[in-house]
């Protein structure tokens, strides 16, 4: 694959001036956290999750550390369910900014074959993703993990610290979080405890295109609109070109022009027709949507409080 | 006098100059007791300025079923984000929420108003540069609305909205808003408060908050509240010169030695001549380096990494900073805290202090406590329970650094851990440091111990040392390196 299929899809790739004092804000903020965490913690490691918040995330980190490396690994979460773009897209990225990647499936779900159409999104979030991700930070000894969560987000995240405290065996208990004040972040654990850090935990969606347009960040190219195949399924739009993909009886594979807000498994992320190939269009997009982005992740629709549900358990 | 409603302090919108606009995001509290409306008037905002998306709301709409008496969703729902807290139909802990107009974007902290829950509006309160205050027009203003504004004026709050809310409740009467406005800001001169903007306000009717209520006040020219915290002034750390806590030192080579850290007051540029602190070492800017660009000048609030023009030993938890106007750095500092947890503040015991990147050991002595209800100090000695805000002594082991957090809102800023749960025990604001330690002004004789360290922890715990902690000065080392010391002393 070439490379500048990945860069930006910006008009003028040379100019680039200074950031607005707003985004500027909070890049300085994201900036300090990872330096905190990196400074404090004796195994950091970041969630490396491809999307576009992950692809800020990776780009603030190289700030934060240049002219050094990124002193910590990236951990990717593969199910096996991912989109071909996105690990074609993460090994680019890997390296050409020499990164330190590492990449975890859970064998038991590899082995009994969970997928998320035989046994369901709850499942095979909960083996594939929760439990993968226990496995890999256990088998790392991470004792701190960045995430690109943000505050705004869903409604059990508003609450969320920027060093969010976890037991040993990963639980996360929102009725007894450590207060936060000022910027003066209490990483204090005893051994087996972690923390999970969030340095765009004040960023808005709005906030993650308007930086990754002004800094001509990389993405993968699901995020613009291209001609896909796809069928039209509970109300969401699912791409349908993968080998595993199968029409249920009556489904019609049609192919338009689509594209994703976020991107996760795909049997799991809803597609938005669009014709936004441009990330300027793509933000014209987003400053009229009436939508949030979180609408099309099945995740989220289970029942009332599943993400919190979800968080309690370990998942990021 | 009541030719203006509002004699606000701060300018009408109409007579800001655009050019000056600080883009900034502003970040804010807001405070009200249960009912006055808070959720409806978070909620209020997030609509009118749309940042609450259809499918969100949908949401609301299929766990409640409610609907408020103009079709809104419920807002309530949106913003109680955990499971238990809805179970309880409270809020109890702070919530941050977003949302932009197209001028500025806003962050805020949604803490709740009950009386034992000081601590989350102290945390809330701790990032904000502008505090709003929601009274119910009809009950008016009550003790609940001074103890916020005194928390808030503590943290370091300047700016202050009254929102005077279900104005709608007494007929849009301006007497009453008049009233209170009045009412509130002989409170606010009491606590040193002058920057303070009254609105009348209905939120559920969403009247002068995004839009103005011109159709039912036309005897109101003041802002909404949109225009008042779109003008609003983000501090940005206001101190008497350059800080730079070292998060970090950065070495990729050999050839590469930098100091990564935020500016956390003053400004910085290559040739400035800067001191090490605690070592006091002295140094030159050589270069401020990013990932964008070689930079000529930073300022506070930027994420740098500083490189000096000489050898010099930087770790951690040192402070670089201007010549001129250095922080103060002593062993005894005197503070205000806000106790945070069940278990209080103890006098005597050890904690652990963290002030920007630096940590160390710490002991409490409180001196005073702060009746919230009358607004005075009581002399006070003993624990200082949850909730409580005490003046307190802090000794340390090992030299600290401090601004008066009048001066710096980062440099003069820490919280206590303590080291048996590790949890985030205190907040608490530097008010100066003590007299000089050590005796260094002082003609008496002076004796030095060698002591076992269990025998020196169990005196270091007793009342009498305590007491007069700032004069005794202490290092912990091995026996070699004692016995080394003494022999000097003989020699
Ligand atoms: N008439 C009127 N009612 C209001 C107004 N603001 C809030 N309310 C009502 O007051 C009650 C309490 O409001 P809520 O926002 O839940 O209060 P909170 O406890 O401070 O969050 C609800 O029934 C609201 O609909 C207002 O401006 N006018």
């Amino acid at each position: 694959m070439h490379i500048s299929e990945f860069d930006a899809h910006t008009q003028d790739k040379q100019a680039k001036p200074p950031l607005d004092p707003h985004l500027k804000a909070l890049e300085n903020e994201a900036i300090h956290i990872f330096r905190e965490v990196a400074a404090e913690f004796e195994r950091p490691v970041m969630l490396y999750s491809i999307g576009k918040d992950s692809s800020v995330l990776l780009h603030l980190a190289r700030k934060a550390f240049y002219p050094g490396r990124i002193p910590f690994p990236l951990l990717h979460i593969d199910t096996g369910w991912k989109f071909p773009e996105m690990i074609a897209f993460r090994d680019e990225m890997a390296k050409r900014f020499d990164l330190d990647l590492v990449v975890h499936t859970n064998p038991r779900g590899a082995k009994e074959n969970i997928s998320p159409f035989t046994h369901g999104s709850a499942l095979h979030t909960d083996i594939m993703k929760t439990e993968a991700l226990r496995q890999a930070l256990d088998a790392g000894q991470y004792d701190a993990a960045f995430g690109g969560a943000r505050r705004d987000e869903e409604a059990s995240r508003a609450k969320e610290r920027i060093y969010s405290f976890r037991t040993p065996d990963h639980k996360w208990d929102p009725r007894n979080q450590r207060p936060e004040l000022w910027n003066v972040y209490n990483g204090m654990i005893r051994r087996g405890e972690s923390v999970r850090a969030f340095p765009l935990s004040n960023w808005t969606e709005v906030d993650i295109w308007r930086y990754i347009q002004a800094e001509n960040i990389p993405l993968p190219p699901l995020y613009y609109a291209a001609k896909r195949k796809f069928v039209e399924r509970d109300g969401m739009l699912m791409w349908a070109e993968d080998k595993r993909f199968e029409a249920l009886p009556g489904e019609q594979v049609q192919e338009d022009y689509i594209r994703f807000r976020t991107l996760g498994c795909w049997p799991l992320t809803g597609a938005i027709r669009s014709h936004a190939t441009t990330l300027d269009e793509v933000i014209a997009e987003l400053e009229i949507a009436t939508v949030s982005e979180r609408q099309g992740r099945a995740i989220d629709k289970d029942q009332a409080g599943s993400m919190e549900k979800k968080k309690r358990e370990g998942y990021f | 006098m009541t030719a203006s409603a509002t004699a606000a302090a701060i300018a009408p919108a109409a007579e800001a100059a655009p050019a000056l606009r600080d883009t900034r995001p502003l970040r804010l509290i807001t405070c009200g007791s249960v009912d006055d409306g808070k959720s409806t008037l978070i909620g209020r905002l997030l609509w009118d300025t749309k940042a609450v998306k259809e499918d969100q709301a949908a949401a609301l709409n299929r766990d409640s079923g409610k609907q408020n008496d103009l079709g809104l969703p419920d807002f309530a729902l949106l913003l109680d984000g955990l499971q238990a807290e809805r179970e309880q139909g409270i809020t109890i802990d702070v919530a941050y929420r977003y949302f932009a107009t197209d001028k500025r974007s806003f962050i805020v902290a949604d803490t709740p108003g009950h009386e034992q829950y000081t601590r989350n509006m102290a945390t809330g309160a701790s990032t904000a540069d502008l505090a709003v205050l929601l009274v119910d027009a009809r009950a008016g203003i009550l003790e609940q609305t001074r103890r916020h504004a005194t928390i808030a004026t503590l943290m370091g709050i300047k700016q202050f909205v009254l929102a005077i809310n279900k104005i709608d409740l007494v007929n849009y009467d301006k007497a009453r808003f008049d009233e209170l406005s009045r009412e509130f800001k002989e409170i606010a001169l009491s606590l040193g408060v002058k920057q303070v903007t009254a609105i009348p306000v209905s939120a559920l009717k969403g009247e002068n908050v995004v839009y103005d209520g011109k159709a039912s006040m036309p005897w109101y020219e003041g802002p909404t509240l949109v225009e008042v915290l779109e003008l609003a002034t983000v501090r940005s750390a206001q101190t008497v010169g350059f800080r730079l806590p070292v998060q970090r030192v950065s070495r990729p080579g050999e050839s590469f030695r930098g100091y990564q850290g935020t500016v956390a007051g003053g400004a910085v540029k290559p040739g400035d001549s800067v001191v090490i602190l605690p070592s006091g070492m002295v140094a030159n800017v050589k270069q401020i380096v990013t990932f964008d660009l070689v930079r000529n000048a930073a300022v506070a609030g930027d994420a740098i990494t500083l490189v000096l023009d000489r050898q010099v030993d930087v770790a951690r938890g040192d402070m670089i900073a201007t010549i001129d106007a250095q922080p103060q750095v002593g062993l005894a500092f005197d503070a205000q805290l806000v106790a945070l947890q069940p278990g209080g503040i103890e006098p005597g015991k050890r904690y652990w202090l963290k002030s920007g990147s630096r940590r160390q050991r710490v002991t409490v002595q409180p001196s005073s406590l702060l009746d919230l209800k009358s607004g005075k100090w009581n002399r006070h000695d003993g624990a200082l329970p949850m909730n409580a805000i005490g003046k307190v002594h802090l000794s340390f082991d090992e030299a600290a650094i401090f601004d008066a957090y009048e001066l710096n809102r980062t440099t003069g800023a820490f919280i206590l851990i303590d080291p048996d749960t590790n949890n985030t025990v205190a907040g608490g604001m530097i008010a100066g440091k003590r007299g000089d330690v050590g005796g260094l002004n002082n003609e008496a004789e002076r004796v030095i111990l060698s002591l076992p360290a269990d025998l020196a922890d169990k005196i270091l715990a007793s009342g009498l040392l305590s007491e007069r902690r700032d004069e005794v000065d202490i290092r912990r080392t091995n026996p070699g390196r004692a016995a080394e010391l003494l022999g000097e002393l003989d020699g």
